[in-house]
This record gives C-alpha cells, structure tokens and sequence, in this order.
C-alpha cells in the first residue's frame, strides 16, 4: 500500500540523523500517545522519568486521542488517526528536551519553537494522515500499557502502543527543515498573487 | 419515538462508519490528479484504503468522531421537546454502541461526560416545515476542522478586503492559507454573510450540508463557488497540507440579509470526512 523505509523503535542518534523532511517511513515497535493534557501535565508537573510507565527515550509520541473499546481482555483499539499537532507548540519543546524523544507524530505540522528543539535535541516531527483512523488502527498491534486513564478518560490518557509497519512522512528533521514552512510561503505567495488580482 | 430513536442510532451508525458517496467520489477523482509517488497521492491512497475499510468493518473513519449537528425539520404538530429527548438519548447508545468517542467536556471540572451529551451539546437546530415528513440531517463536526474556521468583520483594510463579493472571497482564500493543512483537506467549505455573528456561524456551517453537486441558485454566488474552488486548489496546499493539486473539493456560499452597517463573513472548514447523513421519518 504505502512503501517506506522500515525503521525500530526506539529510534538511535543515528537513525534520526539520517531522516530527512520528505522521506516515508514505516514504525515498528513501542510509542505512546499524548495530547492536550498529556502534554500540559508534563510540563507543568514535571514528572520524573522513573514515574512514567515507560522510558520515553527515542520512542515516539503520538499526537492521538483514540476510540478505544474495553473488553474483557482489556482495551482494543477502534479508530486511532493523529489529531492536530499544532496545539501542543507551547509545550513540545520542553517535553522533546526532557524526555529525549526520537520523534513526535501527528498531523498538520509544528512551529519554530519546535523546529528549534528537534534540531538541538536531534529529533523529528512525523506527520501521518488524518482522519485514516481505521487504517491506522489496523497497524497498532497490541495495547501494552496506559498512564492516567483514571484522570484524564480514555482520549487524553497516555497509550501505549505496539505498532507494525504504522506509515509516516518526515516533514520536519533535525537538520531544521521543514516541509510545512515550504508549503506554507510557497502558497502565501500564491494568495498574495490571488488577492491583489482583480 | 421509540423506534424513532433506533432510527437516529443507525444514523449516527452510518453516518459515523460511511462517508457520503459525493464525498468519496470526489475523493476518488483527486487521487489520479496526483503526482504518482508523491505524498499526496500516497495519503489520498491511505485514505481511500480507510473509507473502504471502515465501512466493511463498521468502525468510525475518523477517531474524532466529533460534535454532532442535527438540523431538524418538524411538521406542525411535533413536539421538540420529545424530540430533543430522543436525540439525546440515541447519542447516548450510539456513543456506546458504535462507538463513538466521548467528546462532551465540562468547562469548568473538565470532566468528561462520557456519552456525547452536556449543556448545548450536542448542537440541535429545529425548524418547522410545511411538509409532513420529520427530516433529521446529521453532520458530525471533527475539532481539527472546526478550529480551522474564521469569522471576519468587513471592511478589513489589512487584507484590502471591501464589502462585496470580492471581499468575502479574499476571506475565504485568508482562511484556506491560515487552515494550511491542520484541519486534514482537501477540504469542504462553507461560506456564510450576513448581519450578525451567530447567524453567519450557523448559516456557513449549514451549507457542509449541501451535495457537492448542489449548484447555488443564485447565478452571482454560482460563480464565485466554482471561482473559490479553483482559487483554493492553485494554493497548493494539497492533501494533508505537504502540497498538491487539491486542496478542496467543493466550496459553498450561503447569504443572509445583512444590517447598513454589518458586514460578516464566517468561514466554516470541513476535513475530507465529511461525515453527514439523512433520516427521512
């Protein structure tokens, strides 16, 4: 379906050295989910690493607030695509320093504060496609593991999440490129164009 | 009313797991458009996996399945009062049964409410019609999308917008540039001018409701809707925003009166899932 460059988690030094804004990518192995309150419960309670269920270092975080299904067996996974990146900037930096992560994940691409702290930290922002909540669900293998399900429900709890093959697109590196900012001044320009015609 | 409600859970069930056939057609004609290898087509080829896969398995395309919108058209008679109970309470099994994600949120305890319902939510427009068949349009909203709309106030001299067709068109190409690819396009548009703010809000959001091949009845908004189309499209903002020849798949105007002094334009951005659907009773 998608072809891709197969790449394990956790993600080395050199394995994100080596991606570049525009390659397709295929994950393999453990991330985890965080959103809205994720995020601002990091950066603002300052967990230590020792207290998360799960070393987030080189993993990937997930930009994603899934319909999840409980069973008797425990959660399934129903619908899991990425919700929109952009509203975590004002955190992201933090937690990408903090707690070493190889990669976020989501949709619709970060800002500069961001585009900064995976430069210097030696990260990458991975988009994937949104709204393929089933697609994308079909490609998490195994639910491992939750954190502040109780406090924060189902959609805004951290997953943790086996996955196999989950597609993904580089767009922005840790060489300070960004497909976003491209595609953002190119079609700037294009409206500038557009709205000075008459 | 009880089979009334099994009827609003199957269309919440549908229109959940299925996207509308114009949507998906006009979905299937973007995808040859594409560069072959480029991440556009490869997205457009996912997401057409995807709507396949959850209407065979019956499993929400989106995992944001969103705020749901219901337009109702009652014939003289019924009550809204029962009626609003009855949608209430088929959102409440439909969250269970198919299931939906839980997305009502408390402002002040920011508890979840865990089944879809809550103050306002989710959003019921009633209207009485001459006919005597109860119409009930259902849309669900995603956020990402949502959060994507802008609201102008015309003139607006830092865009050189005036108060005429042009202006609202400037607005709309503004709020495409501004969405880029957060709201998940190719995107539906919908456009609502008019006299105040909510009712500009309603009115665009209104016209998502609209066929893609809903041609404007009014000659003078035909033409900037297919102007508008092909405007958005040369942005180049593309599929999931890395670039591409399509970056909306249909844009839709509607029109209110509007005050002397009052110039508003709302535009409403629709993802790709463009999930809405009919029950006709």
């Amino acid at each position: 379906m998608v072809e891709g460059k197969r790449l394990n988690l956790p993600l080395s030094a050199g394995d994100v050295a080596g991606l570049r804004a525009g390659d397709m990518i295929l994950l393999n192995g453990k991330i985890v989910t965080g959103r809205d309150r994720v995020h601002k419960y990091l950066v603002e309670q300052k967990p230590k690493k020792e207290d998360l269920p799960f070393d987030l270092a080189g993993t990937v975080l997930y930009h994603c607030g899934p319909v999840m299904k409980k069973t008797e067996s425990g959660y399934q996974v129903i619908a899991a695509g990425p919700t929109t990146s952009m509203r975590v900037e004002m955190y992201e930096a933090d937690v990408i320093r903090q707690y070493g992560l190889g990669g976020v994940m989501g949709k619709g691409g970060m800002g500069e504060k961001t585009r900064k702290a995976l430069q210097e930290a030696g990260s990458v922002y991975l988009q994937t496609i949104g709204g393929a909540a089933v697609y994308l669900a079909d490609r998490i293998v195994k639910t491992i593991d939750s954190w502040k399900l109780e406090d924060f429900g189902t959609t805004e709890a951290m997953w943790i999440f086996e996955v196999k093959d989950f597609p993904a697109i580089v767009t922005m590196d840790s060489h300070g490129n960004s497909t976003h900012r491209e595609i953002e001044a190119a079609s700037f320009q294009k409206f500038t164009e557009l709205i000075h015609m008459k | 009313m009880l089979k009334l409600l099994h009827g609003i859970v199957e269309l919440y069930k549908k229109v959940a797991t299925s996207l509308p056939p114009d949507v998906e057609d006009a979905i299937k004609s973007a995808f040859p458009l594409e560069t072959e290898g480029s991440t556009a087509a490869s997205s457009l080829s996912v997401i057409l996996e995807n709507i396949k896969r959850a209407r065979e398995t019956s499993r929400p395309i989106c995992q944001d399945t969103g705020v749901p919108v219901f337009y109702v058209k009652v014939p003289f008679g019924l009550s809204q009062n029962e009626l609003k109970q009855t949608i209430l309470e088929a959102t409440r099994e439909a969250t269970q049964l198919v299931p939906l994600r839980p997305n009502a949120v408390d402002i002040i305890s920011e508890k979840n409410s865990g089944d879809n319902t809550g103050e306002g939510f989710p959003i019921i427009y009633f209207e009485e019609t001459p006919s005597g068949s109860l119409v009930i349009d259902l849309m669900l909203k995603g956020g990402g999308c949502e959060n994507a709309g802008q609201t102008y106030k015309l003139p607006l001299e830092e865009l050189c917008a005036q108060r005429n067709l042009d202006g609202v068109r400037t607005c709309v190409l503004d709020a495409i540039q501004k969405a880029q690819g957060r709201g998940c396009p190719p995107y539906i548009v919908g456009v609502g001018i008019g006299a105040a703010k909510d009712q500009v809000s309603r009115l665009a959001k209104e016209q998502l409701i609209r066929k893609l091949n809903d041609a404007n009845k009014i000659d003078e908004l035909a033409r900037i809707e297919n102007q508008l189309l092909t405007e958005i499209n040369e942005l180049g903002i593309g599929t999931m925003g890395l670039g591409g020849r399509k970056t909306a798949l249909g844009v839709k105007v509607g029109v209110n009166h509007r005050h002397p002094a009052s110039y508003f334009v709302e535009v409403s951005v629709g993802c790709w899932a463009m999930r809405r659907g009919r029950l006709i009773w």
